[in-house]
């Protein structure tokens, strides 16, 4: 404490910039990258987006197209040829010859797609329904807390069930299912971030500036209450994916003419016990690989995120 | 005390009421029974006379009306497919879920706690390094794959285990149970560690989290000041208190065990409710779905009552606050 002169003193104007060598951006890439674990998890994932994204390009057959399969070539194991045509099935082929690779790679994209527009959805539903009760306050704090603790009491699987026994089948009904069971896990920790934002003092700064509220808590409080939400995401979004792969094995998720992964792996269930492995397992790792590489990420994020562990 | 638990049984019935609702309107709306069960060749008549005798020629509205006052006699209305109060098919599957969601928690507990112990204790060592890195797969791999590799595994490959069904059951107190026969519980072994293995993955966590956070607070200094031996510390003082909140948590997982077993019980065709449910969403068998869930929600609010409860009971620091609910 000096006297009010001395606080409020410029900094002296001949000091050299400083370079800007720790930026919050790079702390937070080099924090993320002590874990080497962490970045074998962000490759893979990387890996796993690229191959879905590009499937169409890089798929040796359309999945899809009836027409170009070729019954003849039914149950094939890796490894073998076509018995028509130039194809060689890597990884063999399903029960109606379609090629195990370009079925996976589709099938990825079926998943992804599901299981990031749920999370997506989830996060802004329940994101803002989060901020606005911390920032409200009062009976409609009151009442979605409740709701959300009533709902979360409850485990997803059953939630997403009653919802698709209810709604029947289909790609929207299945993530309004995935986003119901979602929502209360972003409204929970977006409301528990801005309650500890709201508090500091460059909120109580926002407002004394006489800012108006939309603008404070767009512009203030979101990118402060930002990285739990994002550490929930990431966790979420495998959750997500599994849960979609879970309800489509059991039948009673996504339809039949797109399998996504948990389809092509109750299609292969069939033939596993008569020992053709390949229909399911190749299709059960793909899914493997996405829902682990999410979490390692997720884990490590998390880390770095916390402020309560941070260096 | 009294009014929190009298408040949150208000609650639950509100809760069942727009679950029942919900539940009732949702699947009101999809399919028609009466197509599945009846005769494809059947006339119109034959069909409109089907559909009266399963009630379902009047509104909607009464429909679920006579249902929520059947509901509180007990009686959940009768199957379609079996012809049998819904309530009846469900009760008598329950206690193969219940032995499967039992046996799959005792798996997680035993082999969980001493996991999770050991890696908080040495979180440096190789070991602890290997369970954590176990635990992210557990949690990783979805329970109805990690069920098809133990099948693939087990019953293909080595030839060890049954892949399905029960095996003999025998009876105990009318109750029919089979993990206490020989071959009874060699049916069990496969779904139950099936069920078991997310919720080891869990309580692994869980448990080092805990451990790791109370062997730096001064209790435990102060514990092993005293001069006490290694295990009366780790096994009295540190236990008692990492047992709070991996009670809640293993107090939570049990309904969601019984949730879960949905998927272990279609994959390793154990025949037990969540195995039911599913048939019967298939076969539009209404009331066996509305039962199941009502039984389900039931169950599960009860359960999370017991655990704040017992929760209280265990942790005097926690009081429950009868103005907060």
């Amino acid at each position: 404490m000096g006297t009010p002169a001395e606080r409020i003193a410029p900094v002296a104007p001949d000091a050299a910039p400083v370079p800007p060598v720790e930026t919050p951006w790079r702390r937070f890439a080099s924090q993320f990258a002590s874990s080497k674990l962490a970045l074998a998890g962000l490759a893979l994932l990387v890996a796993v987006l690229l191959l879905a994204v590009m499937a169409p390009w890089i798929a040796p057959q359309n999945p899809y197209d009836l027409g170009k399969l070729d019954l003849m070539d039914a149950r094939l194991p890796p490894g073998s040829d076509a018995m028509a045509g130039d194809l060689h099935y890597r990884l063999g082929t399903d029960g109606q010859g379609r090629d195990m690779v370009s079925a996976i790679l589709y099938g990825l994209r079926v998943s992804l797609t599901v299981g990031v527009a749920s999370g997506v959805i989830a996060l802004c539903l329940g994101g803002s329904l989060g901020i606005l009760a911390a920032y409200l306050g009062g009976r409609f704090e009151q009442v979605l807390m409740r709701v959300v603790d009533i709902q979360l009491g409850f485990p997803a699987i059953l939630v997403a069930l009653v919802l698709i026994a209810t709604l029947g089948k289909g790609v929207d009904k299945v993530i309004v299912a995935l986003v119901t069971v979602q929502w209360a896990y972003y409204a929970r920790t977006a409301r528990s971030a801005a309650l500890v934002e709201r508090g500091k003092e460059y909120m109580e700064a926002a407002r004394g500036l006489g800012l108006a509220p939309s603008r404070i808590v767009l512009h203030h409080l979101l990118p402060n209450a930002l990285p739990p939400l994002i550490v929930v995401g990431t966790v979420q979004v495998a959750h997500a994916i599994a849960l979609e792969a879970t309800l489509s094995f059991l039948g009673l998720g996504l339809p039949t003419t797109e399998p996504s992964l948990g389809l092509l792996i109750a299609n292969g269930y069939e033939y596993l016990l008569s020992g053709k492995y390949w229909i399911s397992v190749y299709p059960g790792v793909a899914l493997l690989v996405t829902i682990l590489a999410i979490n390692l990420v997720g884990d490590q994020l998390r880390d770095v995120l916390n402020p309560r562990l941070s260096r | 005390m009294m009014v929190y638990v009298l408040r949150r049984l208000a609650q639950t019935a509100l809760v069942l009421a727009v679950t029942s609702l919900l539940v009732f309107v949702g699947i009101f709306m999809i399919g028609d029974p009466v197509e599945m069960l009846v005769n494809p060749q059947a006339d119109q008549i034959e069909r409109d006379r089907a559909r009266a005798a399963l009630g379902l020629d009047r509104p909607m509205w009464a429909q679920y009306g006579l249902f929520v006052r059947n509901a509180l006699s007990g009686d959940l209305g009768n199957s379609f497919v079996y012809g049998r109060p819904a309530i009846d098919v469900i009760l008598e599957r329950m206690p193969a879920t219940l032995e499967l969601a039992v046996l799959a928690m005792v798996i997680a507990i035993l082999a969980g706690i001493p996991l999770g112990l050991y890696a908080g204790l040495k979180p440096e060592s190789l070991g602890a390094k290997a369970i954590m890195a176990g635990s992210i797969v557990g949690f990783s791999l979805p329970t109805f794959w990690v069920g098809l590799l133990l099948i693939m595994l087990f019953a293909v490959q080595l030839g060890w285990l049954p892949s399905t069904g029960r095996g003999p059951t025998i009876d105990l107190l009318g109750l029919k149970v089979s993990i206490l026969t020989w071959e009874g519980m060699r049916h069990a072994l496969l779904p139950a560690v099936n069920l078991a293995l997310f919720k080891l993955s869990l309580i692994i966590r869980l448990t080092r989290a805990q451990v790791r956070e109370n062997v730096l607070l001064d209790y435990m200094r102060f514990a092993r000041a005293k001069g006490l031996s290694r295990n009366r510390v780790l096994g009295v003082h540190l236990l008692k208190n990492i047992m709070i909140p991996l009670v809640t948590v293993i107090g939570l997982e049990l309904g969601s065990v019984i949730a879960f077993a949905i998927v272990t019980e279609s994959i390793f065709a154990w025949p037990g409710m969540g195995k039911l449910v599913i048939d019967s969403i298939f076969q539009l068998d209404r009331p066996v779905v509305v039962a199941y869930l009502m039984i389900t929600v039931t169950m599960f609010i009860f359960i999370n009552l017991v655990v704040d409860v017992l929760y209280s009971v265990l942790d005097p620091r926690v009081r429950i606050d009868a103005a907060r609910v």
